[in-house]
């Protein structure tokens, strides 16, 4: 496959070509702008480059899409963030009365980082990901999702795969975008199971009741864990990771396991002999009683970095970006196909270029509207800019960028209409 | 002339306004003149009445009925307005007037420092606390919405609908009856604490509150707005501070003891030099004692000891010559000759006697002042142990006096919980040997006082201390600060109280 020619070393090379006929900057400025309903939003938004050679600029701004277009088409940033919309232009941030220069508002994100689930992954470790632990991200983000639309009444979320190991989540909602720093801890508190680091093997306790977004939860999980944990994982075929699950249930049931697992090797029937334990432990035990669901979260339940939601000013990766290491587009991920989302197809920065060049089936129907833009010249660059997008894999990602944003639109126009009935009345 | 005829019933009307509701957020300050006194009146009142919400919250379980019924006392005592009791209108009015006034002149009191903030603050909310609760379903949902705060309760078709994620998320909402508890909609915005540790069911961006989970958010609300008020009230004080009538007041609000104050030496003699040694360890408050062993020790004090420990000795009844001799028989073992002392270090004891300069008679430190003002440095040795000595060494200290290692614990919890004079307290227990106190702490010598009376001290001492007593005692409500008394005629009362304050702010 061609996105395995990517070469780091292209980059320099591949960069310029990226960013004057592929990143889509229209879309992108019509989101960071939503919609001109608050005055220098996009003009108060700090973005940071990592240009060549490591180096680092931060309070980067520009005052409109042409500005960031030049920028960009100058700088050749390897690697593009976001932050926070600040109460001046971060450029000129030194010129602020210190004090005065304040994160006011930044959506709110979420970071789902594979390395996170080290210790009960075993097919990959650190920076690799593969097909069977693809999954947890799926999962992943099924239950985010949810809770996020269901629990906190979020409609406008963009998902977003980070170009090697995780995805990320920006929820662009008006009320999102406005929470104060202990709002998003607390939510993303709200949305952590898994306590505990190196030092600590159980990592999950639930206790009575069972709050129902953990109930929710728990469905999505044992929907994936057969295949995923079971058989992908293999979490109970081998000795290893077999004694990894049994230090997760009760003493006493860990010794009748034991025995029970010196007869029986399939892993279905070894793991409904655990469901069966636990069955009993809930009708005569008040602690433990839960310690099979236990398990399934320990495995599959989403880890997320708080200290990366917390943050108004915390800078995250753009969508659109390169990974300098994979060459890989932050593409947003469809949630209509999630399942079917599969990282290694994700176009690459090389792929993408050598596509520019490559004829399209359709070549007709570009020349016919080739025909049709002749009147406007002035235009004419732009939409042959569009259109090189539309050449590539990179197509079918920004169109799904666009369903998003016209989602968004709606809520935009009704805000401005009121803004200017408001300006109508004395 | 149709205006002019206006503008006064616009005035009454928005006081008349303000003051038709029970409880308020104290979001807008007082718009009106008042004179001097009522300021000093409505500021030292409301001060009383924090400081009964403090001992009270100490002494009892917060909200039960000693608390209700004791804290009811003291508000219709104080003149402030009760909640749930109907009084004639204009009654009603003057009180939450005074309420109204009185809460922010203390917040100009009190917003200097840290520690004044932290307990103002917790104070407030309390009282609040203890206020909002007698509110009834309707009145409560009435200052909600007053508030700005649009919390709705739920109908009961809803409450049906989501009777089980509601019965399973809420600690508050099992066991009891889902058709007897309201339930209020909030954005989660409002309840982060409960979002946080998933305490609440949310729906939609709303958590579902039962009513009991309310309050803490109401008083969550309270609490940071108060918050951020004083803030802002610190950054004013500059403008505040230059009325000459105002600064020396309020200064002395912050620093002020209420009760009793050993100003009047009542046993001017009957201590000997000799006993002070065993007194230290019997009798001695835990700051004294270290005094006194560090005077020993280093034959030295620097001045915050030698003020705070000369004064607690002129308190028990040490005479100027006692104290003279005392002072100079230790220095001179030190690095300070004889010639120096007399020089140097004896003016200052005579000035603590009234006898140099302004001829002042200094007042002992009470247990606030030793416990705000003046933190030790590195080679002090003043202030009180429980607030200002590192935990580990109190620990040290305490477990080489003998307390027992239970007895050590209990005084750090509440050392914990800065419950200082209660740690204090409990040293006296423990080191007495006495089941409960009967008296609650707030000055130095009132230990030394009290413990003479355990101890049994001579005739005389006894007497003397049921003299003093005996005011304090007719009070018999346990936990009140001392210096009830009832009899005496109110604006003799805040003149003594006036004079009291004056001396503190002297000795500073």
């Amino acid at each position: 496959m061609p996105s395995s020619d990517y070469d780091p070393a292209c980059l320099p090379d591949l960069l310029p070509l990226y960013y004057r006929r592929l990143f889509p900057f229209a879309q992108y400025y019509r989101w960071l702008n939503y919609g001109g309903v608050q005055k220098n939003y996009f003009q108060n938004r700090e973005f940071s480059f990592t240009l060549k050679d490591d180096i680092y600029v931060r309070y980067q701004s520009f005052s409109s899409q042409s500005e960031l277009e030049k920028e960009m088409q100058k700088m050749n940033p390897y690697k593009i963030d976001i932050g926070a919309v600040y109460s001046h232009r971060p450029n000129q941030h030194n010129t602020v009365k210190s004090g005065s220069f304040q994160a006011l508002e930044k959506e709110l994100v979420f970071d789902i980082d594979m390395t996170d689930y080290d210790d009960v992954r075993s097919c990959c470790s650190a920076a690799d990901i593969c097909s069977k632990c693809w999954t947890l991200m799926t999962i992943a983000i099924r239950i985010l999702d949810r809770s996020l639309r269901q629990d906190f009444g979020f409609h406008h979320l963009l998902w977003v795969y980070s170009g090697r190991r995780g995805v990320h989540c920006w929820v662009c909602d008006e009320a999102a975008r406005k929470l104060s720093a202990a709002a998003r801890s607390a939510v993303a508190e709200y949305l952590s199971l898994i306590k505990g680091g190196e030092e600590t093997v159980k990592k999950v306790v639930l206790t009575d009741p069972i709050h129902p977004f953990i109930r929710e939860s728990l469905t999505v999980v044992e929907r994936y864990f057969p295949q995923y944990a079971l058989q992908d994982q293999n979490i109970l075929g081998r000795k290893e990771s077999e004694e990894k699950v049994l230090a997760l249930v009760p003493e006493d049931v860990k010794k009748e396991l034991q025995e029970i697992f010196q007869e029986e090797r399939n892993p279905e029937r070894r793991w409904r002999h655990i469901e069966a334990q636990a069955k009993k432990k809930q009708t005569t035990a008040k602690k433990w009683q839960y310690f099979e669901k236990e398990i399934m979260l320990q495995y599959c339940y989403p880890r997320l970095d708080v200290n990366v939601s917390k943050g108004v000013n915390h800078l995250l990766k753009s969508p659109f970006s390169v990974h300098p290491k994979t060459g890989r587009i932050s593409v947003p991920i469809d949630l209509k196909d999630v399942e079917k989302f599969d990282p290694f197809a994700v176009p690459t920065i090389s792929l993408i270029c050598e596509e520019l060049d490559r004829p399209k089936a359709d070549e007709d129907e570009a020349k016919s509207e080739d025909a049709k833009e002749k009147e406007n010249e002035q235009d004419s660059a732009e939409k042959r800019k569009i259109r090189d997008y539309k050449r590539t894999s990179l197509a079918k990602y920004v169109k799904y960028f666009d369903q998003f944003l016209a989602g968004m639109a709606d809520s935009w126009k009704g805000k401005l209409r009121r803004q200017s009935d408001l300006q109508k009345e004395f | 002339m149709q205006f002019s005829s206006k503008k006064p019933r616009a005035v009454t009307d928005l006081k008349a306004e303000l003051y038709s509701q029970p409880l308020q957020f104290y979001a807008q300050p007082p718009l009106e003149n008042i004179s001097l006194s009522e300021f000093e009146s409505f500021a030292v009142d409301r001060l009383k009445l924090l400081k009964t919400v403090e001992n009270l919250g100490v002494s009892y379980v917060k909200l039960n009925d000693d608390y209700l019924k004791k804290l009811d006392n003291e508000i219709r005592t104080l003149n402030f307005p009760q909640v749930g009791v109907s009084l004639d209108a204009k009654d009603q009015t003057e009180k939450r007037r005074k309420d109204h006034i009185s809460h922010f002149i203390l917040r100009l009191a009190y917003c200097q420092t840290e520690d004044l903030r932290r307990w103002f603050i917790q104070q407030e909310v309390d009282l609040f606390k203890y206020r909002f609760k007698k509110l009834d379903s309707g009145e409560k949902l009435e200052f909600l919405h007053k508030n700005n705060l649009q919390y709705n309760t739920i109908s009961a078709e809803e409450k049906d609908n989501l009777r089980e994620k509601l019965t399973i998320s809420s600690y508050a909402a099992s066991g009891v009856k889902l058709e007897e508890q309201d339930f209020y909609k909030v954005p989660f915005q409002d309840a982060l604490d409960l979002v946080r540790t998933r305490k609440v069911y949310l729906k939609e961006g709303y958590a579902y509150i039962p009513h009991n989970e309310i309050v803490t958010i109401v008083l969550n609300d309270f609490r940071t707005r108060l918050s951020k008020a004083l803030a802002l009230t610190a950054r004013s004080l500059p403008a505040v501070h230059s009325d000459e009538r105002l600064q020396p007041l309020l200064n002395h609000l912050s620093h002020s003891y209420l009760g009793q104050d050993y100003s009047v030496q009542k046993n001017v003699g009957k201590i000997s030099l000799e006993q002070i040694d065993s007194l230290a360890g019997k009798s001695f408050p835990l700051c004294m004692r270290q005094l006194h062993q560090a005077l020993r020790d280093q034959h030295h004090l620097r001045h915050g000891g030698r003020m705070q420990y000369g004064l607690f000795l002129k308190g028990i009844g040490l005479s100027l010559e006692q104290a003279l001799q005392f002072w100079r028989m230790e220095f001179i073992r030190g690095k300070v000759d004889a010639d120096k002392f007399d020089k140097a270090y004896a003016y200052s004891i005579r000035h603590m006697f009234g006898k140099e300069g302004k001829r002042a008679d200094y007042t002992p430190y009470s247990c606030m002042k030793v416990i705000l003002s003046n933190p030790p440095s590195q080679g002090d040795y003043h202030g009180c142990p429980f607030r200002h000595s590192d935990p580990e060494l109190l620990k040290q200290k305490l477990q080489s006096y003998k307390v027992s290692p239970s007895g050590v614990s209990q005084i750090l919890e509440l050392v914990k919980g800065m419950h200082y004079q209660l740690a204090c307290q409990k040293y006296f227990e423990l080191t007495h040997n006495v089941e409960d106190t009967s008296f609650s702490l707030s000055h130095p010598n009132q230990y030394f006082t009290e413990s003479q009376k355990v101890l049994g001290g001579g005739k005389d001492v006894k007497r003397e201390t049921d003299t003093l007593q005996r005011p304090q005692e007719s009070s018999a409500a346990r936990g009140l600060t001392a210096a009830r008394e009832p009899a005496v005629d109110e604006s003799q009362h805040l003149a003594e109280i006036t004079k009291n304050l004056e001396t503190d702010f002297q000795d500073a």
